[in-house]
């Protein structure tokens, strides 16, 4: 019998689950109100939270000194161009592992989800090599195969496990009807998993899209992202806060408002499958 | 009739101008950090691209950013940038390894004797430039006037650390949250390290011996390192341990500092009534020494090298001789006033009478010219310049040494401490790195 909640047991969980998002978007709230102060606001102490004269001069700048759009561009192409690729490959290796597999399998993902955990900057080196040799230095196709390869454990983790809650019978189901390999996975799989799928390449979106070790790494001027924009703000020789502030909050908007759009898809795919 | 003809002429050769132009118009692409006098030059390419035809695509990258970035690049011979802007800490290295085109081609116009021999040597390697400067700093003292002169003190042109010492004692009210002296603490050889290694010098310590043999367990480390300590701890701002140039250029721009060391590119910021609010009350002097011939500033310069992997190395050429002229540093007066010219690179613009006029002219020259990287020591040392070894490994080492000193700062252990690791941690790295 599921125990009932007190009006007093729900006040005290409301406030406390405002609080601890206030507490996480408060470094996101910080950065926004930095980027419309002006850069001697930006560094007064004690800091000013709200009674400041409101300015758009840094977004004026920043506009005025960087090809935004490039960036935005940039971005949009390798973190959907890496999710769009990963869920390509992903989805059958999911598949393999989720319905047909051998006695490897764990330890293939376990072996997969391992290579996370390699700090990038030891194959830096290796792979810097190979795109000089395969001229993919500083183009969107070599960072979208990288970033690809990176969450690509990922995201077979995620479908492997959004796979496995669907139940064998339906697809043996299928099979009987006659319904080849392709079929069985485009037409039958795919509609019942696609919450799960839809919330893992969110997910690798957010995650390329806010990568910046290999999206400064491995571009020049052509390619760059919006990570890369970012850091073309930051200074350890001048007090560029504000400007910095706006060039973050111009980089994560996007993002903030996709992640805004599609939160219910993201929590009902992420929680998917947690309760049994 | 004739009118037509001279027309068609006229358009003819303006194609066949344009035609040549375009033929042989690159663009360049260039790395660089984000300062305020790089930024400036971003600004100002159209410039070169009105008088060459090059165009120029500009990757900005934070200053520690763009070390890896560029580092990654050229023992790579990746090709990815044509010109990079480094610092005098890599030029001599790389130019060894023979990763940089020399400059020592550039042409009559250019003056390359008008650079400051200081900066020309700091950027050279067995006598050939591999960098040209774009701007020079060393270290100084910028300090409240008004200050001073409340607590009854006046500030020698050529001060002691005694004297700055006391000074910042008598200065420090900490009712008013004003603090005697910042200085930098954090982390880095770039950043604490860097100050401390020159602080280091006037004080007879330095990082190696003869025999690369790491000296921290030297008595001139000990009393620098509890001199700084002693000093901070009760004239410094709190959190010191974690402050770095942006931390104190806030702190003094804000009016709580007695005193700030720290480089001669700041005085344009603390005097600039839009940012500072002491503008109108900022002096300075000379880095200070401790009696031993040395003083504590530093040497650097930001300067654009040519990788050798690129393939424009002559339209990259046309764009450093550009860049680090005296025409350009006329240019950006024109449009931006003298004070923000780039400074400490050319000897002709400290003969500028235009240039006189501005305060902290004079201070920063004299500054750089007191600082000498192949004798920046009290003792001979095996190393080339003044707050870095300019050896590969040092980069590395002195980061992880920082760590230690600023861990001390902050208390978490004793000076002894720090400097034994620090002296186990240099050696193991030399030895791993073949130098013993």
């Amino acid at each position: 019998m599921a125990r009932a909640i007190t009006n007093n047991r729900k006040i005290i969980n409301t406030t406390a689950a405002w609080l601890i998002g206030l507490l996480i978007f408060f470094p996101i709230l910080w950065t926004i109100l930095t980027s419309f102060k002006t850069e001697a606001q930006a560094i007064a102490s004690p800091p000013l939270f709200v009674g400041f004269d409101w300015t758009l001069e840094n977004y004026q700048v920043v506009l005025e000194r960087s090809n935004y759009a490039r960036f935005l561009w940039n971005s949009i192409f390798i973190a959907g161009g890496s999710t769009l690729l990963g869920i390509l490959i992903a989805v059958p290796a999911a598949w393999s592992m989720a319905f047909v597999p051998s006695k490897k399998t764990k330890d293939i993902l376990l072996w997969m989800l391992s290579t996370k955990m390699l700090p990038a900057v030891g194959v830096l080196y290796p792979i810097y090599l190979l795109f000089i040799k395969m001229g993919l230095l500083d183009s969107i196709l070599g960072l979208t195969i990288v970033l690809m390869l990176i969450n690509l454990p990922i995201i077979v983790w995620m479908l492997y496990t959004y796979f496995k809650e669907i139940p064998v019978d339906i697809l043996e189901a299928a099979r009987m009807d006659g319904a080849s390999l392709r079929s069985e996975i485009l037409y039958v799989l795919t509609p019942m998993a696609l919450p799960g799928i839809a919330s893992t390449m969110l997910l690798n979106f957010i995650l390329a899209w806010n990568e910046a070790f290999w999206t400064l790494n491995l571009t020049a001027a052509k390619a760059a992202p919006l990570t890369a924009f970012i850091a073309s703000y930051s200074s350890p020789e001048g007090l560029f806060y504000a400007k910095l502030s706006a060039a973050s909050t111009m980089a994560i908007a996007p993002i903030l408002v996709l992640g805004w759009f599609s939160q219910k898809q993201l929590v009902r795919g992420l929680t998917f499958g947690a309760v049994k | 009739m004739r009118m037509q003809k001279n027309a068609i002429a006229l358009t003819i050769a303006a194609v066949c101008g344009g035609a040549s132009l375009a033929a042989s118009a690159d663009t360049l692409t260039i790395a660089t950090v984000n300062n305020g006098d790089m930024i400036r030059m971003q600004g100002l390419t159209e410039d070169f691209t009105a008088k060459t035809g090059h165009t120029v695509e500009w990757v900005t990258l934070e200053e520690n950013v763009l070390r890896q970035r560029v580092t990654t690049d050229i023992t790579t011979k990746g090709g990815a940038f044509d010109i990079m802007t480094i610092g005098m800490y890599e030029t001599p290295i790389w130019g060894k390894n023979e990763w940089l085109v020399p400059l020592d081609d550039m042409s009559a116009e250019y003056n390359v004797d008008d650079i400051l021999p200081a900066m020309s040597g700091g950027l050279s390697y067995d006598g050939t430039m591999y960098a040209a400067p774009f701007y020079g700093e060393s270290s100084m003292i910028m300090y409240r006037a008004d200050l001073m002169e409340a607590a009854g003190l006046e500030m020698p042109a050529a001060p002691s650390w005694a004297f700055i010492a006391k000074a910042a004692r008598s200065m420090t009210d900490r009712d008013a949250e004003i603090n005697g002296i910042c200085l930098r603490g954090k982390a880095g050889w770039g950043e604490g390290g860097a100050f401390i290694t020159a602080m280091s010098n006037s004080f007879g310590a330095r990082w190696f011996d003869e025999n690369w043999d790491a000296q921290f367990d030297s008595r001139e480390w000990s009393d620098t390192l509890n001199f700084y300590k002693n000093m901070m701890d009760d004239a410094g701002p709190p959190g010191y341990a974690t402050n770095g140039f942006n931390e104190n250029l806030s702190l003094f721009q804000q009016g709580k500092c007695g005193m700030w060391i720290d480089a001669t590119v700041a005085a344009s910021f603390v005097t600039n009534p839009d940012d500072s609010t002491v503008a109108d009350k900022v002096d300075f002097a000379l880095a200070p020494d401790n009696g031993m011939g040395v003083r504590s500033n530093w040497l650097w310069a930001w300067a654009l090298a040519i990788p050798a992997g690129t393939e424009k190395v002559a339209a990259a050429k046309q764009f450093i001789e550009w860049a680090t002229s005296t025409d350009y540093i006329e240019l950006v007066a024109e449009k931006e006033g003298w004070a923000n010219v780039p400074p400490g690179a050319r000897i002709s613009l400290y003969e500028n009478e235009n240039y006189k006029d501005i305060p902290f002219a004079k201070m920063t020259l004299e500054s750089i010219l007191s600082a000498d990287p192949s004798n920046s020591t009290v003792d001979p040392t095996p190393y080339v310049g003044v707050q870095f070894a300019a050896i590969p490994e040092f980069a590395g080492i002195a980061t992880e040494v920082s760590q230690e000193f600023s861990a001390a700062y902050a208390g978490q252990q004793t000076i002894a401490e720090a400097l034994e690791k620090a002296q186990a941690l240099t050696n193991d790295a030399m030895e791993a790195a073949g130098y013993k």
